[in-house]
């Protein structure tokens, strides 16, 4: 199906099954322990071993040697493989910047360099504390600042009109001396860690040719192609099942060595080989949220209309990889004639810099959205105001582009009301609640919808039931329900008649989840399907299917009705493909953050007291799983703003505290009331489904309105994330 | 992981005698340290010997007053001990404060007083560090510090001693008790159990190769306000950036401990005496050798500020 007009008035409008707030139909399997992931597979393949990975201890360097004969001696030891047997670098798949094994060359620190494959995890383990590894270790650049004096220029995007240069629009330098009021301030946002509760995780069986890998991964498609490749293998030998996965957040994006490696393990060992990546490898084997340096030049009139706007960016990643677009969402949230943005990237030997939940954006807002409030402080308006005046419905440096929809300043109105916003105190540090300080913070969130396409498949059984299959994946943000939902109010079936079968290469390719555009997408590719399936049913019942309606399991038309059950079986297989509407409209989601926080007034801690957050994100498909996405992400959030930094060794080229008990995410203290309300306005732009992404809107800007709560509390500015208490400690009031 | 033998020990002085006896053997009580640090190869004992089946795990009143605890006694059971929460608030506080409840259940005291450094070089077998490899070198020195001691150090090593426990049994001045293979017992005040690091960092404390610890006693109980102050960048679930164990009296006077800045648990009695005129001039001389990185300068100033937090709560 090509959707290339804006939707009319269809099936899903009924809203009998969509955008009610259903329960997750595989929660069952999630509580009682069931649900398959994938180093738990234990039936998928016979006589599993276990293989145990092997890293290198230096960041950059040549290996000289490795001694593998004590280990290979070991007890229990099936296999080993060395990164040695390979002469050069295996291929690398679809968007790995560092290659994931093979050569002398260490790219970088815990890269992997061996598997070691045995009998049980244990005996794997000890085995692989018995190889012997030499290095001849060589310099490394390891340090941003340094490294960020000789960076060069980026493009930002597809459309960059210059992609060596700065983008500008009007003159901002002309602007910016000109205006009465201005902010100009440089900020920093660390390196993060996806730190998912699952680690990569495969396990890998080969039959002659034919290789299966069952595995934890965002993108099938993708997957595919990309471990073929790696492997040097034909696509149609590989098959791909990843029906559960324990978080990814962007990690899992991409093929990474645990795949790789457990396949190479089950060739060498001639056995089923099961491989999870140890945790304290998980932070720099494998990719991370590049860490970045920001500039913000704001200028503005006195009654607080923006005029200039610059924002750059610039981060840093290994050799061929790529920029953190921090400065994206500046395109596109503030109106200001005179603009310009700029991107640069750095060379490091630090691991890998990609893709994690909301790339570009959360860091960029947790930048632009505390500049924002610099600037509505100087100004002495309220922030709330600020973004209210500056909004825009029109693509600022091309006029006729609209937004699809663009309920911002909604958004900011309803959470500054139900947030009681107004009771805030513009001068910061006035608030006391006994030992705390107390303060109020708000951003504006902003997050593109991407429009992919996306294929599935729907059969209806012989007992009326109907199974849906695609390679869509469930990385815990609802999937198979809303797939369910979809298919329910297509066909007129209650959602308990509807199966869901996911992360499957051998179904159809779907979209995959990344980039908030998974839940638009698939259910759209679904819906494409469901609508051929109607067709089949309506011809098979003697129907015609344009005046058929399903409902109640029953098929209508004029006083005719036949129950659905009479056209099974039936198969139909459709996708969704999207036209230009992406290119005449901007298309994104929105949000307004508001926090409230506690700074102990004599140790700096601080702790958040209330989260809300507005979202206007098009049709919500399930409030429910829309609103534990959004929870989640300002969750995660709060991380990036008050904790998670990975620390970087500068001598040795790593991330130290490269564990959950050093890398600290928050935990359930850490997280207060929070609450989420969405405006719910179908967008017949996005799709038959008329939903966009939410799953990175609710990271994007809560970051800086925890910052800018924290700043109304104190008075102290922080513009180096994270907010750690050190880091203002002495500059706050004086305690009594 | 290393292969290793195991036993079950039956008595104290026989299980002394079996680490004693066998080279590169070791305790295992709860296990939630050793064995984690066994994984990774930061320990590599040959033979473990399991003191579960010693019944050290009852808490007894003392001849004069106090609280014998013994050996094995659970974190959880001895933060809830109705004796401990009513005479002994700090202790609990301590407890309740560290790791979580699942791992307080497994637990022990003699195990939680012997808990190692969380210095993350420590944890990575591909630094050099002398806690772990004597003579290797000390990444953390120029590393990244954040976490570690501000004094105590020595140019081998500024790891800090982790736990909270430890920093309240100091400020109550407790005596650990121990058996060594031959049967005789000794009697540790708190104050000289855990060793400071100076050119033989590998040993944290003052236990002889095979000593075992029977049990921690406390004198009788001071009075006084007990509150314990662990500060940390999140709420719950991390070991402290500083942490402050006070027993603090009516008139202002009383004791203070601190934690997370140095390789033991630091108080600094001659220190205490100016207590009721609050923090700052406690904290200067507490203070007076520290020698911080750039990276944990500020625990000094937050040290001061967590006293002075500790000192308004027991006042209000
Ligand atoms: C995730 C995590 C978070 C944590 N957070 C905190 C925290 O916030 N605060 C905190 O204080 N602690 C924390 N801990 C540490 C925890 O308190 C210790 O792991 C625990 O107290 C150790 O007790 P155990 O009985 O399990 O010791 P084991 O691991 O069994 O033993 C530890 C050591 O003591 C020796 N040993 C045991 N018993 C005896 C004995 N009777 N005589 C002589 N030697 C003996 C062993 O040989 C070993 O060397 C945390 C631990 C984990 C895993
Ligand atoms: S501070 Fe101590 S524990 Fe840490 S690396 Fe140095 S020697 Fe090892």
């Amino acid at each position: 199906m090509k959707f290339d007009t804006p939707a009319g008035t269809n099936p899903i409008d009924r809203l009998q099954v969509v955008g009610q707030p259903t329960d997750r139909i595989d929660g069952p399997l999630k509580t009682t322990g069931t649900a398959p992931y994938a180093y738990e597979r234990h039936d998928v393949a016979p006589n599993q071993a276990y293989g145990y990975i092997v890293s290198a201890g230096i960041a950059k360097g040549r290996i000289s040697s490795m001694d593998t004969r004590e280990a290979e001696r070991a007890p229990g030891v099936l296999a080993i493989v060395t990164t040695l047997e390979h002469a050069k670098p295996l291929p690398l798949g679809k968007m790995n910047v560092a290659h994931l094994f093979g050569g002398a060359e260490v790219a970088h620190y815990h890269q992997a360099i061996a598997l070691v494959v045995a009998e049980t995890f244990e005996q794997a383990r000890a085995a692989a504390a018995l190889i012997r590894t030499t290095y001849a270790r060589s310099d490394g650049r390891f340090d941003l600042a340094k490294a960020a004096l000789s960076a060069g220029y980026e493009p930002i995007d597809d459309e960059a009109p210059n992609p060596q240069d700065v983008e500008r629009v009007g003159d901002f330098a002309a602007a910016f001396a000109k205006a009465p009021v201005t902010v100009d301030q440089t900020y920093t946002t660390p390196g993060e860690s996806h730190a998912m509760m699952e680690p990569f995780a495969t396990i890998a069986a080969w039959e002659g040719e034919k290789l299966t890998v069952w595995t934890s991964n965002q993108m099938i498609a993708w997957s595919k192609a990309s471990l073929a490749k790696i492997l040097s293998i034909k696509p149609e030998n590989l098959r791909i099942d990843s029906p559960f996965i324990g978080g990814g957040f962007g990690g899992k994006l991409f093929v990474r060595a645990d795949a790789v490696l457990a396949a190479l393990g089950a060739k060498k060992a001639g056995r089923a080989v099961k491989v999870a990546m140890q945790r304290p490898l998980m932070m720099n084997n494998s990719t991370h949220r590049p860490a970045t340096i920001q500039h913000v030049r704001l200028g503005a009139t006195r009654d607080g209309r923006l005029t200039a706007i610059h924002h750059s960016s610039t981060s840093s990643n290994l050799p061929g990889g790529g920029p953190e677009v921090a400065v994206q969402q500046t395109k596109l949230i503030y109106a200001a004639p005179n603009r310009e943005y700029w991107l640069k990237l750095a060379v490091t030997d630090l691991p890998e810099g990609n893709a994690m939940r909301a790339p570009g954006e959360a860091p960029g807002l947790m930048v632009l959205e505390m500049a924002m409030d610099e600037l509505a402080e100087k100004l002495a308006m309220d922030p709330v105001e600020l973004r209210i005046v500056n909004d825009t419905l029109v693509d600022p440096a091309k006029p006729e582009r609209r937004f699809s929809q663009r309920h911002l300043v909604e958004c900011l109105r309803t959470g500054a009301d139900r947030f009681g916003w107004s009771h805030r105190q513009a001068k910061p540090a006035q608030v006391r609640d006994g030992p705390w300080l107390v303060g109020m913070g708000m951003a504006v969130g902003f997050r593109n919808n991407l429009l992919q396409k996306s294929a599935a498949r729907i059969k209806l059984g012989g007992d009326g039931k109907l199974t849906v299959e695609t390679d869509m994946t469930d990385i815990g943000t609802g999937t198979y329900t809303i797939l369910a939902q979809t298919a329910a109010e297509m066909l007129g079936v209650p959602i308990g008649d509807v199966m869901v079968k996911l992360g499957d290469s051998d179904f159809p390719a779907s979209a995959g989840s990344g980039g908030q555009w998974g839940a638009n997408n698939s259910t759209a590719g679904l819906y494409a399907a469901c609508v051929k399936l109607r067709e089949a049913v309506a011809q098979k019942l003697g129907f015609n299917a344009s005046d058929a309606t399903f409902a109640g399991g029953q098929v209508k038309a004029g006083n005719r009705s036949l129950p659905l059950v009479q056209a099974g079986p039936l198969t139909a297989e459709d996708g969704i493909e999207y036209g230009t509407l992406d290119k005449q409209y901007q298309q994104s989601t929105f949000a307004g953050h508001f926090v409230e926080v506690g700074v102990d007034a004599y140790t700096g801690e601080t702790r958040i007291r209330r989260m809300l957050a507005v979202c206007d994100a098009g049709r919500i498909i399930n409030p429910k799983s829309a609103r534990s996405q959004v929870i989640g992400a300002m969750t995660m959030g709060a991380g990036a703003a008050l904790m998670e930094e990975l620390a970087v060794d500068k001598r040795f080229g790593f991330f130290v505290n490269h564990d959950l008990a050093s890398y600290e995410v928050p935990v359930h203290a850490d997280i207060p009331h929070q609450e989420v309300i969405f405006l719910d306005y179908p967008d017949d732009k996005s799709s038959p489904m008329k939903a966009k992404g939410v799953g990175e809107l609710g990271i994007c800007g809560v970051g800086a309105a925890i910052a800018n709560a924290v700043y109304n509390a104190t008075g102290v500015r922080v513009r180096d994330y994270p907010i750690t208490l050190d880091k203002h400690l002495e500059k706050l009031p004086a305690i009594a | 992981m290393r292969a290793f033998t195991y036993e079950r020990a039956t008595s104290p002085a026989q299980a002394a005698a079996a680490v004693t006896q066998q080279p590169g053997a070791k305790f295992l009580a709860g296990g939630t340290n050793l064995l984690d640090l066994m994984k990774l190869e930061i320990e590599t004992p040959r033979h473990l010997v399991d003191v579960q089946d010693l019944k050290l795990d009852t808490i007894a009143a003392t001849e004069d007053g106090g609280l014998r605890i013994g050996a094995l006694v659970t974190n959880t059971t001895l933060a809830a001990d109705a004796r401990v929460r009513r005479d002994y608030g700090v202790l609990t506080r301590a407890i309740v404060a560290g790791a979580s409840g699942q791992l307080r259940n497994k637990a022990t005291t003699a195990g939680n007083l012997l808990q190692r450094t969380r210095c993350p070089y420590f944890y990575d077998t591909n630094q050099p560090c002398n806690k772990r490899k004597p003579g290797s070198g000390c990444a953390a020195l120029g590393g990244y510090s954040r976490q570690l001691a501000v004094i105590g150090t020595s140019e081998q090593c500024i790891a800090t001693y982790p736990g909270d426990m430890a920093i309240a049994l100091r400020v109550l001045d407790a005596t650990v008790e121990t058996v060594a293979a031959d049967g005789r017992t000794r009697r540790i005040a708190i104050a000289d159990f855990h060793r400071l690091p100076g050119d033989t960092p590998q040993r944290d404390t003052a236990l002889e190769p095979g000593e075992l610890i029977t049990a921690v006693t406390l004198p009788k109980p001071l009075g006084g306000r007990h509150v314990y102050r662990k500060v940390r960048d999140r709420a719950s679930y991390a070991f402290a950036l500083v942490s402050v164990a006070a027993v603090i009296q009516r008139d202002g006077t009383g004791r203070v401990a601190f934690g997370g800045v140095a390789p033991k648990p630091w108080r600094v009695e001659a220190a205490e005496a100016t207590l009721p005129e609050g923090a700052r001039g406690v904290s200067a001389r507490v203070f007076a050798d520290a020698r911080p990185t750039e990276d944990n300068r500020f625990k000094i100033p937050l040290a001061e500020r967590t006293l002075a937090a500790v000192i308004a709560q027991a006042k209000a």
